[in-house]
Formats: structure tokens, sequence, C-alpha cells
């Protein structure tokens, strides 16, 4: 297949991917307005970044003024499971192929075109890769700025419902597995219990969020790492 | 307050290094099973960790906010994908912000 038919593959194949992203990008513009960000910035960050859970913990650490080497912590820490499909991709492009090439697709590595890239053949053409990210990433900027301008002008008890969605996604990507898997469900329990004991404490509830969360995951996660290992990851 | 493109670069920035780090230092795959295994469960603790209590304390009242929860906890439960929870969630949330 040439390059063009690849790139307007995977750009067709990603259609459905921008309609969502459309309207969770605009949840992130409208947090970013309400965290000080202007829509310009709310903007360039959505075409610069493409991650709900990153960006949304990004803004939070902005509108609580965290110190930069937490967010830049915080923003490690939400998206480490990036290196384990980043990994599994390198053994999906040709071997051959330019690492350039690569970087350029690792720049838009998200759970959504890495899930229709492993429906995809080996090797994986990084221009099938390059469609499914010029068909995404205008969508999530121009989501984002949507919400940005548009949120404002939408009544309070909207906004917290608009809020409430990209919770509502966290839920949506660990209940699943946590459903058919005993371990992610005690983790995942296990986790939550946690962060609500933390917010309740006197000293530590005032921390910020993500420095909570890299407070919990790191030694949660290496606990079960110990507990319970993986022998084979997939795919 | 820092500037905000300050905070935009370091979110940008380090999303890429964490998504490019792969392609740049690791040839092969990675072998240690405990880091494997460190790296399949890192992203369900800090989802979950992000969602619980937070969603509560993003809505006008802690009960609208349990309610969206519980919604969203119950609809992934049973196979909603990713934008019915979200959807029905925030729907949740908005009747109860109306109501009370």
């Amino acid at each position: 297949m040439g390059r063009r038919r690849s790139f307007f593959q995977g750009a067709r194949d990603a259609l459905p991917v921008s309609l969502g992203y459309l309207s969770v990008s605009f949840t992130l513009g409208l947090a970013a307005r309400q965290a000080g960000m202007s829509a310009l910035q709310a903007t360039v960050m959505s075409l610069i970044t493409n991650t709900s859970a990153g960006q949304f913990a990004g803004i939070a650490s902005f509108g609580a003024g965290s110190p930069l080497i937490f967010t830049a912590l915080t923003q490690a820490f939400v998206n480490l499971r990036y290196i384990l499909m980043s990994l599994s991709l390198t053994q999906r492009f040709a071997q051959s192929g330019h690492l350039a090439q690569k970087l350029l697709a690792a720049f838009d590595v998200t759970d959504e075109l890495f899930a229709l890239a492993m429906k995809r053949d080996r090797p994986l053409d990084p221009f099938y890769y390059y469609g499914m990210m010029a068909a995404t990433i205008p969508c999530w900027a121009l989501g984002t700025l949507l919400g940005a301008t548009l949120g404002n002008l939408l009544p309070q008890p909207v906004i917290y419902a608009v809020n409430v969605a990209l919770y509502a996604m966290f839920i949506a990507v660990v209940v699943p597995p946590a459903r058919t898997d005993t371990k992610i469900l005690k983790l995942v329990a296990l986790s939550m219990g946690l962060s609500g004991l933390i917010r309740a404490l006197p000293v530590l509830g005032g921390i910020a969020p993500g420095f909570r969360v890299i407070l919990i995951a790191l030694p949660l996660s290496f606990f079960f790492a110990r507990r319970y290992p993986i022998r084979e990851v997939k795919p | 307050m820092t500037n905000a493109w300050v905070y935009i670069l370091v979110i940008a920035g380090v999303t890429f290094l964490v998504r490019a780090f792969p392609f740049v230092l690791v040839r092969g795959t990675i072998k240690n099973p405990t880091l494997k295994a460190f790296l399949a469960y890192v992203p369900y603790a800090t989802l979950a960790a992000m969602a619980f209590p937070d969603m509560m304390l993003a809505t006008g009242s802690v009960w609208s906010g349990l309610m969206g929860f519980i919604a969203a906890v119950a609809i992934a439960w049973t196979g909603g994908g990713l934008f019915k929870v979200a959807a029905i969630a925030s729907g949740v949330v908005l009747i109860m912000e109306v109501l009370l």
C-alpha cells in the first residue's frame, strides 16, 4: 500500500475517535479557562500535547500553583502507560525505518490511536499513523478552543456536569479491567481508598492532587508488581 | 504565579519525552518482570487515585458528585464505553445540581 493510501486509510479509521476527541477536549478547554489559562494557551497546549489525563493533571497543577518539578513528575506518572504503548509500537514499525519517522508518531501515542494501530498488520506504516494524527489532533485542539471560549457562557450546573466527565472517563478506563481481573480490582479499590483517606487528613489533605496521586501510585504499583508479577504483557 | 506558557511547555515536553523514550533508548523489549508489572499497574493506580475523591469535589454539592461517581462505576461495570460513561455521569450530575 502506498504512503498516500495508508495516510488516508489512517485518517478514515480514526474519524470516530476524532468525534470523541471533539467532545472530550471541550472539557479540557473549560478546565483550562477556570484554572486561569487563556483560550490561546489552552488551544496551543492541546495542539502540542494530546493527552486528556495528562493535560487535565497539568491544568490542575497550574491552577493550584504547584512547583514546576511536581508538575513534571505528575505528568510523567500520569503518562507512564505511554511507555508501555510506545514499547509495543517499537515492535510494530519496520525496524529499518528512520528514528525521526518513529518519533513523529511517538508525538501522538494516545490510548485510542494505540488501540487502532494494534489492529493493523506488521510492519505498521508510519504514514497510516500520520493519517490518524491528521484526523484527530485538529479536533482535539478545536474542541479545546470551543470549550475555552464558549464554556463560560454555560450555566453553573452545566459546568459542574462537564467537570465530572473527565473523572468519569478515568473510571471508564479502570473499571472494565477491574471487573475481569481481581488484582486490578484490588489495586483500584486500594488506590481510591488511600486517595480518599489522604484527602481527608488535616495536613496531607491540602497537597496538590497530582502529588497525592504520585504518593499513592508509586508505592502501590511497586507493591503490586512484587506481589503479583505479570509474566505475559499483551500484546 | 508562574507564567502559563512555562507550564504548557513542561506538560508538552514531559509528555513527549515519556512517549519518545522507548523509541530512543530501548532497542529490544524490557525483560525485567517487576518493571514490566510496575508499568502495567501504574495507569490503574494513578487514574483511580485521580478519580476519587476528586470527582465528588468537582461539583457544587458532594452528593451530586457522589451520584455521578456511582453512575459512572455502574455504567462502566456493565460494559459502557468511554463516552457513554462520561455522558451519563454528566447527565446525573446535571439533574442533581438542578434539583438540589
